[in-house]
Protein backbone atom coordinates (compact mmCIF):
# COMPACT_ATOMS: atom_id res chain seq x y z
CA UNK A 1 0.00 0.00 0.00
CA UNK A 2 2.99 2.11 0.02
CA UNK A 3 1.75 3.67 -3.89
CA UNK A 4 -1.40 4.64 -2.24
CA UNK A 5 -0.34 6.53 0.59
CA UNK A 6 2.03 8.22 -1.66
CA UNK A 7 -0.67 8.85 -3.65
CA UNK A 8 -2.99 10.48 -0.48
CA UNK A 9 0.21 12.74 0.31
CA UNK A 10 1.10 13.87 -3.18
CA UNK A 11 -2.30 14.83 -3.76
CA UNK A 12 -2.32 16.95 -0.43
CA UNK A 13 0.71 18.43 -1.72
CA UNK A 14 -0.60 19.47 -5.26
CA UNK A 15 -3.74 20.95 -3.87
CA UNK A 16 -1.59 22.90 -1.40
CA UNK A 17 0.80 23.53 -4.27
CA UNK A 18 -1.84 24.41 -6.96
CA UNK A 19 -3.23 26.87 -4.49
CA UNK A 20 -0.19 28.70 -3.69
CA UNK A 21 0.96 29.08 -7.42
CA UNK A 22 -2.66 30.29 -8.48
CA UNK A 23 -2.52 32.65 -5.37
CA UNK A 24 0.82 34.03 -6.04
CA UNK A 25 -0.35 34.55 -9.82
CA UNK A 26 -3.82 36.05 -8.85
CA UNK A 27 -5.81 33.64 -10.34
CA UNK A 28 -9.43 34.90 -8.91
CA UNK A 29 -11.76 36.18 -11.05
CA UNK A 30 -12.13 39.28 -8.06
CA UNK A 31 -8.24 39.89 -8.32
CA UNK A 32 -8.34 39.88 -12.45
CA UNK A 33 -11.30 41.69 -12.90
CA UNK A 34 -11.53 44.74 -10.56
CA UNK A 35 -9.22 47.59 -9.48
CA UNK A 36 -8.19 47.44 -5.72
CA UNK A 37 -8.52 51.30 -5.84
CA UNK A 38 -11.92 53.13 -6.32
CA UNK A 39 -11.78 55.90 -8.65
CA UNK A 40 -13.94 58.55 -9.22
CA UNK A 41 -13.51 60.64 -12.53
CA UNK A 42 -16.67 62.56 -12.24
CA UNK A 43 -19.00 64.14 -9.46
CA UNK B 1 -86.70 55.26 -38.86
CA UNK B 2 -84.75 57.78 -37.09
CA UNK B 3 -85.29 55.66 -34.05
CA UNK B 4 -83.89 52.58 -36.25
CA UNK B 5 -81.31 54.39 -37.41
CA UNK B 6 -80.49 55.43 -33.71
CA UNK B 7 -80.77 52.10 -32.73
CA UNK B 8 -77.90 51.11 -35.73
CA UNK B 9 -75.49 53.67 -34.45
CA UNK B 10 -75.40 52.87 -30.75
CA UNK B 11 -75.11 49.03 -31.85
CA UNK B 12 -71.99 49.71 -34.11
CA UNK B 13 -70.73 52.23 -30.96
CA UNK B 14 -70.59 49.37 -28.57
CA UNK B 15 -69.51 46.67 -30.52
CA UNK B 16 -66.22 48.30 -32.09
CA UNK B 17 -64.47 48.47 -28.68
CA UNK B 18 -65.86 44.62 -27.87
CA UNK B 19 -64.36 44.15 -31.43
CA UNK B 20 -61.61 46.08 -30.58
CA UNK B 21 -60.87 43.81 -27.37
CA UNK B 22 -60.80 40.42 -29.24
CA UNK B 23 -58.89 41.76 -31.98
CA UNK B 24 -54.88 40.38 -31.16
CA UNK B 25 -53.34 43.80 -32.94
CA UNK B 26 -55.55 45.80 -30.24
CA UNK B 27 -54.99 43.68 -27.44
CA UNK B 28 -51.82 45.18 -26.17
CA UNK B 29 -53.40 48.68 -26.65
CA UNK B 30 -55.68 47.43 -23.43
CA UNK B 31 -52.89 46.71 -20.99
CA UNK B 32 -51.35 50.36 -22.23
CA UNK B 33 -48.42 48.50 -24.43
CA UNK B 34 -47.75 45.86 -21.71
CA UNK B 35 -47.87 42.45 -22.22
CA UNK B 36 -51.57 40.71 -22.39
CA UNK B 37 -52.55 37.43 -20.43
CA UNK B 38 -51.82 35.67 -23.52
CA UNK B 39 -47.82 36.57 -23.27
CA UNK B 40 -47.99 35.72 -20.07
CA UNK B 41 -49.77 32.34 -20.63
CA UNK B 42 -47.35 31.76 -23.28
CA UNK B 43 -44.67 32.60 -21.78
CA UNK B 44 -45.32 30.20 -18.67
CA UNK B 45 -45.77 27.25 -21.45
CA UNK B 46 -42.65 28.26 -22.63
CA UNK B 47 -43.68 29.07 -25.62
CA UNK B 48 -41.59 31.77 -27.68
CA UNK B 49 -43.04 34.89 -28.47
CA UNK B 50 -42.01 38.32 -30.00
CA UNK B 51 -41.14 40.64 -26.93
CA UNK B 52 -40.09 43.07 -29.34
CA UNK B 53 -42.70 45.39 -27.62
CA UNK B 54 -40.94 45.49 -24.50
CA UNK B 55 -37.41 44.91 -25.49
CA UNK B 56 -37.77 48.09 -27.76
CA UNK B 57 -39.73 49.58 -25.34
CA UNK B 58 -36.72 51.58 -23.39
CA UNK B 59 -37.42 55.26 -24.00
CA UNK B 60 -36.69 57.89 -26.02
CA UNK B 61 -33.43 60.19 -24.88
CA UNK B 62 -33.80 61.86 -28.00
CA UNK B 63 -37.45 63.60 -27.12
CA UNK B 64 -36.49 64.00 -23.42
CA UNK B 65 -37.93 66.62 -21.77
CA UNK B 66 -35.75 70.12 -21.03
CA UNK B 67 -33.77 69.23 -17.68
CA UNK B 68 -36.34 71.78 -15.77
CA UNK B 69 -39.35 70.70 -17.29
CA UNK B 70 -41.18 67.67 -15.09
CA UNK B 71 -39.66 64.51 -15.89
CA UNK B 72 -36.68 65.99 -17.62
CA UNK B 73 -34.37 64.58 -15.08
CA UNK B 74 -35.00 61.06 -16.51
CA UNK B 75 -33.72 62.04 -19.81
CA UNK B 76 -36.27 60.37 -22.11
CA UNK B 77 -36.11 56.86 -20.53
CA UNK B 78 -38.53 56.38 -17.18
CA UNK B 79 -37.78 53.89 -14.61
CA UNK B 80 -39.55 50.82 -15.94
CA UNK B 81 -37.57 51.92 -19.67
CA UNK B 82 -34.37 51.92 -17.64
CA UNK B 83 -35.17 48.28 -16.16
CA UNK B 84 -36.30 46.99 -19.50
CA UNK B 85 -33.26 48.01 -21.03
CA UNK B 86 -31.42 46.06 -18.14
CA UNK B 87 -33.56 43.00 -18.70
CA UNK B 88 -32.35 43.11 -22.62
CA UNK B 89 -29.18 43.89 -22.03
CA UNK B 90 -29.11 46.89 -24.26
CA UNK B 91 -28.64 49.84 -21.75
CA UNK B 92 -25.61 51.50 -21.75
CA UNK B 93 -23.53 50.49 -18.37
CA UNK B 94 -20.56 52.04 -17.27
CA UNK B 95 -18.71 49.96 -14.53
CA UNK B 96 -15.48 49.53 -12.54
CA UNK B 97 -15.32 45.96 -12.84
CA UNK B 98 -13.57 44.68 -16.16
CA UNK B 99 -14.55 41.15 -16.22
CA UNK B 100 -16.75 39.85 -19.95
CA UNK B 101 -19.81 39.93 -17.75
CA UNK B 102 -19.66 42.55 -15.68
CA UNK B 103 -21.99 44.97 -17.46
CA UNK B 104 -25.04 42.19 -17.72
CA UNK B 105 -26.82 43.50 -14.75
CA UNK B 106 -30.22 41.19 -15.50
CA UNK B 107 -29.75 38.04 -16.80
CA UNK B 108 -32.59 36.51 -17.94
CA UNK B 109 -32.00 33.83 -20.25
CA UNK B 110 -30.91 32.18 -16.99
CA UNK B 111 -33.64 31.02 -15.03
CA UNK B 112 -34.17 28.00 -16.82
CA UNK B 113 -30.73 26.97 -15.73
CA UNK B 114 -31.41 27.64 -12.36
CA UNK B 115 -34.89 25.87 -12.13
CA UNK B 116 -32.75 23.03 -13.64
CA UNK B 117 -29.99 23.24 -11.53
CA UNK B 118 -32.18 23.10 -8.47
CA UNK B 119 -34.87 20.59 -9.66
CA UNK B 120 -34.15 17.86 -12.45
CA UNK B 121 -30.55 17.88 -12.03
CA UNK B 122 -30.74 17.02 -8.96
CA UNK B 123 -33.61 14.56 -9.26
CA UNK B 124 -30.88 12.91 -11.89
CA UNK B 125 -28.11 12.71 -9.91
CA UNK B 126 -29.56 10.89 -6.83
CA UNK B 127 -31.43 8.81 -8.81
CA UNK B 128 -28.40 7.72 -10.87
CA UNK B 129 -26.15 7.28 -8.15
CA UNK B 130 -28.63 5.95 -5.80
CA UNK B 131 -29.93 3.49 -8.47
CA UNK B 132 -26.75 2.46 -9.42
CA UNK B 133 -26.02 1.52 -6.01
CA UNK B 134 -28.81 -0.58 -5.72
CA UNK B 135 -28.38 -2.14 -8.99
CA UNK B 136 -24.53 -3.38 -7.68
CA UNK B 137 -26.35 -4.29 -4.19
CA UNK B 138 -28.64 -6.33 -5.93
CA UNK B 139 -26.49 -7.81 -7.82
CA UNK B 140 -24.12 -8.73 -4.90
CA UNK B 141 -27.28 -10.34 -3.72
CA UNK B 142 -27.87 -12.61 -6.68
CA UNK B 143 -24.23 -12.82 -7.84
CA UNK B 144 -22.44 -13.47 -4.83
CA UNK B 145 -18.76 -13.01 -5.13
CA UNK B 146 -16.64 -13.72 -7.74
CA UNK B 147 -14.45 -16.57 -6.74
CA UNK B 148 -10.85 -18.40 -8.22
CA UNK B 149 -12.51 -20.97 -9.95
CA UNK B 150 -9.40 -23.21 -9.97
CA UNK B 151 -6.99 -24.10 -7.03
CA UNK B 152 -4.98 -21.44 -6.03
CA UNK B 153 -1.16 -21.97 -7.09
CA UNK B 154 0.59 -19.87 -3.60
CA UNK B 155 2.51 -18.26 -6.73
CA UNK B 156 1.54 -14.61 -7.79
CA UNK B 157 2.10 -12.38 -11.36
CA UNK B 158 3.73 -8.69 -10.88
CA UNK B 159 0.25 -7.10 -12.46
CA UNK B 160 1.01 -3.06 -11.75
CA UNK B 161 3.96 -1.79 -11.34
CA UNK B 162 4.70 0.53 -8.24
CA UNK B 163 4.66 3.47 -10.57
CA UNK B 164 0.97 2.27 -12.44
CA UNK B 165 -0.53 1.95 -8.67
CA UNK B 166 0.19 5.19 -7.61
CA UNK B 167 -1.25 6.74 -10.62
CA UNK B 168 -4.05 5.12 -10.37
CA UNK B 169 -4.23 5.83 -6.10
CA UNK B 170 -3.52 9.60 -7.39
CA UNK B 171 -6.33 9.48 -10.07
CA UNK B 172 -8.83 7.36 -7.63
CA UNK B 173 -8.05 9.71 -4.32
CA UNK B 174 -8.57 12.99 -5.99
CA UNK B 175 -11.78 11.44 -7.50
CA UNK B 176 -13.27 10.45 -4.35
CA UNK B 177 -12.76 13.74 -2.73
CA UNK B 178 -13.91 15.60 -5.75
CA UNK B 179 -17.05 13.46 -6.29
CA UNK B 180 -17.52 14.24 -2.36
CA UNK B 181 -17.08 17.65 -2.90
CA UNK B 182 -18.96 18.24 -5.75
CA UNK B 183 -22.04 16.73 -4.41
CA UNK B 184 -22.22 18.91 -1.42
CA UNK B 185 -21.71 21.93 -3.71
CA UNK B 186 -24.15 20.31 -5.89
CA UNK B 187 -27.17 19.27 -3.21
CA UNK B 188 -26.24 22.43 -0.65
CA UNK B 189 -28.47 24.70 -0.84
CA UNK B 190 -31.68 22.11 -2.03
CA UNK B 191 -30.99 19.70 0.91
CA UNK B 192 -27.81 20.78 3.64
CA UNK B 193 -28.88 23.94 4.10
CA UNK B 194 -32.71 22.21 5.37
CA UNK B 195 -30.61 20.32 7.25
CA UNK B 196 -28.16 21.48 8.69
CA UNK B 197 -28.65 25.29 8.47
CA UNK B 198 -26.57 28.06 6.93
CA UNK B 199 -23.78 28.56 9.31
CA UNK B 200 -22.80 24.94 9.49
CA UNK B 201 -23.38 25.08 5.44
CA UNK B 202 -21.38 27.93 4.69
CA UNK B 203 -18.11 26.63 6.72
CA UNK B 204 -18.79 23.21 4.71
CA UNK B 205 -19.13 25.16 1.67
CA UNK B 206 -15.81 27.17 2.15
CA UNK B 207 -13.75 24.30 2.75
CA UNK B 208 -15.31 22.09 0.14
CA UNK B 209 -15.13 24.71 -2.28
CA UNK B 210 -11.26 25.16 -1.52
CA UNK B 211 -10.40 21.13 -1.40
CA UNK B 212 -12.75 21.00 -4.69
CA UNK B 213 -11.28 23.46 -6.52
CA UNK B 214 -7.61 22.82 -5.48
CA UNK B 215 -7.42 18.69 -5.43
CA UNK B 216 -8.52 18.85 -9.09
CA UNK B 217 -5.13 19.63 -10.36
CA UNK B 218 -3.96 16.04 -8.46
CA UNK B 219 -7.14 14.26 -10.45
CA UNK B 220 -5.77 16.12 -13.97
CA UNK B 221 -2.03 14.76 -13.48
CA UNK B 222 -3.30 11.59 -12.60
CA UNK B 223 -4.94 11.45 -16.06
CA UNK B 224 -1.97 11.92 -18.11
CA UNK B 225 -0.56 9.57 -16.14
CA UNK B 226 -3.02 6.24 -16.42
CA UNK B 227 -3.33 6.84 -20.38
CA UNK B 228 0.30 7.30 -20.79
CA UNK B 229 1.01 4.16 -18.85
CA UNK B 230 -1.93 2.19 -20.10
CA UNK B 231 -2.98 3.64 -23.53
CA UNK B 232 -1.02 0.98 -25.14
CA UNK B 233 -3.04 -1.69 -23.53
CA UNK B 234 -6.27 -0.56 -23.99
CA UNK B 235 -6.52 -0.01 -28.00
CA UNK B 236 -9.43 -2.40 -29.10
CA UNK B 237 -8.84 -5.47 -31.06
CA UNK B 238 -11.17 -8.82 -31.41
CA UNK B 239 -10.75 -10.80 -28.22
CA UNK B 240 -12.58 -7.77 -26.80
CA UNK B 241 -15.65 -8.73 -29.24
CA UNK B 242 -15.26 -12.61 -28.13
CA UNK B 243 -15.30 -11.18 -24.37
CA UNK B 244 -17.92 -9.37 -24.97
CA UNK B 245 -20.26 -11.66 -26.47
CA UNK B 246 -19.58 -13.43 -23.67
CA UNK B 247 -20.17 -10.55 -21.14
CA UNK B 248 -16.75 -11.81 -19.70
CA UNK B 249 -18.70 -14.85 -18.19
CA UNK B 250 -19.70 -12.65 -15.21
CA UNK B 251 -22.85 -14.39 -14.81
CA UNK B 252 -21.15 -18.09 -14.46
CA UNK B 253 -19.67 -18.85 -17.42
CA UNK B 254 -16.14 -19.61 -18.20
CA UNK B 255 -13.81 -16.83 -18.45
CA UNK B 256 -12.87 -15.56 -21.83
CA UNK B 257 -9.65 -15.18 -22.45
CA UNK B 258 -8.04 -11.59 -21.95
CA UNK B 259 -4.91 -9.51 -22.65
CA UNK B 260 -3.89 -7.38 -19.78
CA UNK B 261 -7.45 -5.32 -19.52
CA UNK B 262 -10.20 -7.30 -20.70
CA UNK B 263 -13.23 -5.32 -22.68
CA UNK B 264 -14.87 -4.38 -19.61
CA UNK B 265 -11.52 -2.97 -18.09
CA UNK B 266 -11.38 -1.12 -22.14
CA UNK B 267 -14.47 0.32 -21.73
CA UNK B 268 -14.14 1.78 -18.42
CA UNK B 269 -10.37 3.28 -19.14
CA UNK B 270 -12.00 5.31 -22.08
CA UNK B 271 -14.61 6.51 -20.17
CA UNK B 272 -12.25 7.64 -17.55
CA UNK B 273 -10.06 9.24 -20.27
CA UNK B 274 -13.05 10.24 -22.20
CA UNK B 275 -15.03 11.94 -19.89
CA UNK B 276 -12.71 12.90 -17.24
CA UNK B 277 -11.10 14.77 -19.92
CA UNK B 278 -14.39 16.29 -20.60
CA UNK B 279 -14.51 16.98 -17.03
CA UNK B 280 -11.07 18.63 -16.25
CA UNK B 281 -12.22 20.44 -19.16
CA UNK B 282 -15.62 22.11 -18.25
CA UNK B 283 -13.60 22.44 -14.69
CA UNK B 284 -10.77 24.49 -16.02
CA UNK B 285 -13.90 26.79 -17.32
CA UNK B 286 -15.17 27.04 -14.48
CA UNK B 287 -11.70 27.30 -12.59
CA UNK B 288 -10.86 30.70 -14.69
CA UNK B 289 -14.56 31.97 -15.58
CA UNK B 290 -14.81 33.56 -18.55
CA UNK B 291 -11.54 32.69 -19.80
CA UNK B 292 -12.20 29.07 -21.62
CA UNK B 293 -15.41 28.83 -23.23
CA UNK B 294 -16.23 26.12 -24.62
CA UNK B 295 -19.99 26.11 -25.28
CA UNK B 296 -19.84 29.40 -27.48
CA UNK B 297 -17.66 28.13 -29.98
CA UNK B 298 -19.18 24.14 -30.34
CA UNK B 299 -22.97 25.52 -30.39
CA UNK B 300 -21.84 27.64 -33.25
CA UNK B 301 -20.31 24.60 -35.03
CA UNK B 302 -22.70 22.37 -34.34
CA UNK B 303 -25.12 24.95 -36.29
CA UNK B 304 -23.74 25.25 -38.95
CA UNK B 305 -23.22 21.13 -39.53
CA UNK B 306 -27.01 21.18 -38.84
CA UNK B 307 -27.11 19.16 -36.60
CA UNK B 308 -29.81 19.88 -34.23
CA UNK B 309 -31.91 19.74 -37.70
CA UNK B 310 -30.93 16.24 -37.66
CA UNK B 311 -33.08 15.20 -34.68
CA UNK B 312 -35.51 17.48 -35.78
CA UNK B 313 -34.54 20.44 -33.36
CA UNK B 314 -34.30 24.10 -33.17
CA UNK B 315 -30.66 25.90 -33.80
CA UNK B 316 -28.68 25.90 -30.54
CA UNK B 317 -28.31 29.46 -28.58
CA UNK B 318 -25.64 31.35 -30.01
CA UNK B 319 -24.38 33.75 -29.51
CA UNK B 320 -23.93 33.12 -25.48
CA UNK B 321 -23.69 35.47 -22.99
CA UNK B 322 -20.90 35.34 -20.62
CA UNK B 323 -22.98 34.30 -17.98
CA UNK B 324 -24.65 31.34 -19.97
CA UNK B 325 -21.34 30.05 -20.95
CA UNK B 326 -20.69 29.43 -17.52
CA UNK B 327 -24.36 27.97 -16.68
CA UNK B 328 -23.74 25.03 -19.66
CA UNK B 329 -20.12 24.88 -18.40
CA UNK B 330 -21.78 24.27 -14.49
CA UNK B 331 -24.41 21.93 -16.08
CA UNK B 332 -22.08 19.47 -18.33
CA UNK B 333 -19.60 19.54 -15.57
CA UNK B 334 -22.19 18.18 -13.16
CA UNK B 335 -23.87 15.79 -15.49
CA UNK B 336 -20.46 14.35 -16.73
CA UNK B 337 -19.22 13.64 -13.05
CA UNK B 338 -22.50 11.90 -12.44
CA UNK B 339 -22.25 9.65 -14.90
CA UNK B 340 -18.67 9.06 -14.69
CA UNK B 341 -19.18 8.29 -10.85
CA UNK B 342 -22.09 6.12 -11.66
CA UNK B 343 -19.93 4.24 -13.90
CA UNK B 344 -16.52 4.30 -10.84
CA UNK B 345 -18.95 2.51 -8.59
CA UNK B 346 -19.16 -0.30 -10.53
CA UNK B 347 -15.67 0.04 -10.69
CA UNK B 348 -14.85 0.03 -6.99
CA UNK B 349 -17.50 -2.72 -6.71
CA UNK B 350 -15.79 -5.44 -8.83
CA UNK B 351 -12.06 -4.41 -7.74
CA UNK B 352 -13.26 -4.99 -4.11
CA UNK B 353 -15.69 -7.00 -3.12
CA UNK B 354 -17.54 -8.33 -6.21
CA UNK B 355 -14.39 -10.46 -7.09
CA UNK B 356 -11.55 -12.54 -5.21
CA UNK B 357 -8.34 -11.68 -6.00
CA UNK B 358 -8.96 -8.91 -7.53
CA UNK B 359 -8.12 -5.93 -5.18
CA UNK B 360 -4.43 -7.43 -4.86
CA UNK B 361 -3.60 -6.10 -8.45
CA UNK B 362 -4.12 -2.52 -6.89
CA UNK B 363 -3.24 -2.88 -3.39
CA UNK B 364 -0.07 -4.92 -3.88
CA UNK B 365 0.57 -5.05 -7.42
CA UNK B 366 0.64 -9.12 -7.56
CA UNK B 367 -2.19 -11.55 -8.15
CA UNK B 368 -2.49 -14.52 -7.62
CA UNK B 369 -1.42 -17.07 -10.80
CA UNK B 370 -4.52 -18.65 -10.64
CA UNK B 371 -6.64 -15.87 -10.87
CA UNK B 372 -3.79 -14.24 -14.07
CA UNK B 373 -4.87 -17.38 -15.81
CA UNK B 374 -8.98 -17.17 -15.00
CA UNK B 375 -9.67 -13.79 -15.59
CA UNK B 376 -6.56 -12.30 -17.72
CA UNK B 377 -5.36 -15.83 -20.07
CA UNK B 378 -3.49 -14.28 -22.67
CA UNK B 379 -1.44 -12.15 -20.50
CA UNK B 380 -0.90 -14.38 -18.26
CA UNK B 381 0.58 -17.00 -20.61
CA UNK B 382 2.73 -13.72 -21.99
CA UNK B 383 4.17 -13.19 -18.46
CA UNK B 384 4.46 -16.65 -17.35
CA UNK B 385 6.10 -17.53 -20.71
CA UNK B 386 8.67 -14.45 -20.01
CA UNK B 387 9.42 -15.45 -17.09
CA UNK B 388 10.42 -18.68 -17.88
CA UNK B 389 12.84 -17.29 -20.48
CA UNK B 390 14.34 -15.07 -18.47
CA UNK B 391 14.86 -17.72 -15.71
CA UNK B 392 16.38 -19.85 -18.54
CA UNK B 393 18.80 -17.45 -19.65
CA UNK B 394 19.94 -16.57 -16.50
CA UNK B 395 20.43 -20.29 -15.29
CA UNK B 396 22.75 -20.78 -18.79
Amino acid sequence: MKAFLLAIVASVVIAIGANQILNSIGFSSAAAGTSTLNVRTSE
Amino acid sequence: MLRLLGLLALIWTLAVPAAAQEAPADARGSTGGAQTLEDILRRQDGIAIDDSFRSDLTGNPDAAAPIDEQLGTLGGASDPDLWRAFRYGTADITTQARTPAATTLIQDGGMWWLKFREGPLLSFGAYLLGGTLLALTLFYMIRGRIRIGGEKTGRTVTRFKAFERFGHWLLASSFLVLGVTGLISLFGRKVLIPAFGHETFAFLAVGTKWVHNNISWAFMIALVIIFVVWVVHNIPDRTDLHWLAKAGGILGGEHPPAKKFNAGQKLIFWAVIVLGGSISLSGLSLLFPFEINMFNHTFSTLNSWGVPGWFGAADLPYPLEPQEEMQYAQLWHAVVSLILTAIIFAHIYLGSVGMEGAFDAMGKGEVEEQWAREHHSIWAEEVLNETKSIKKRTST
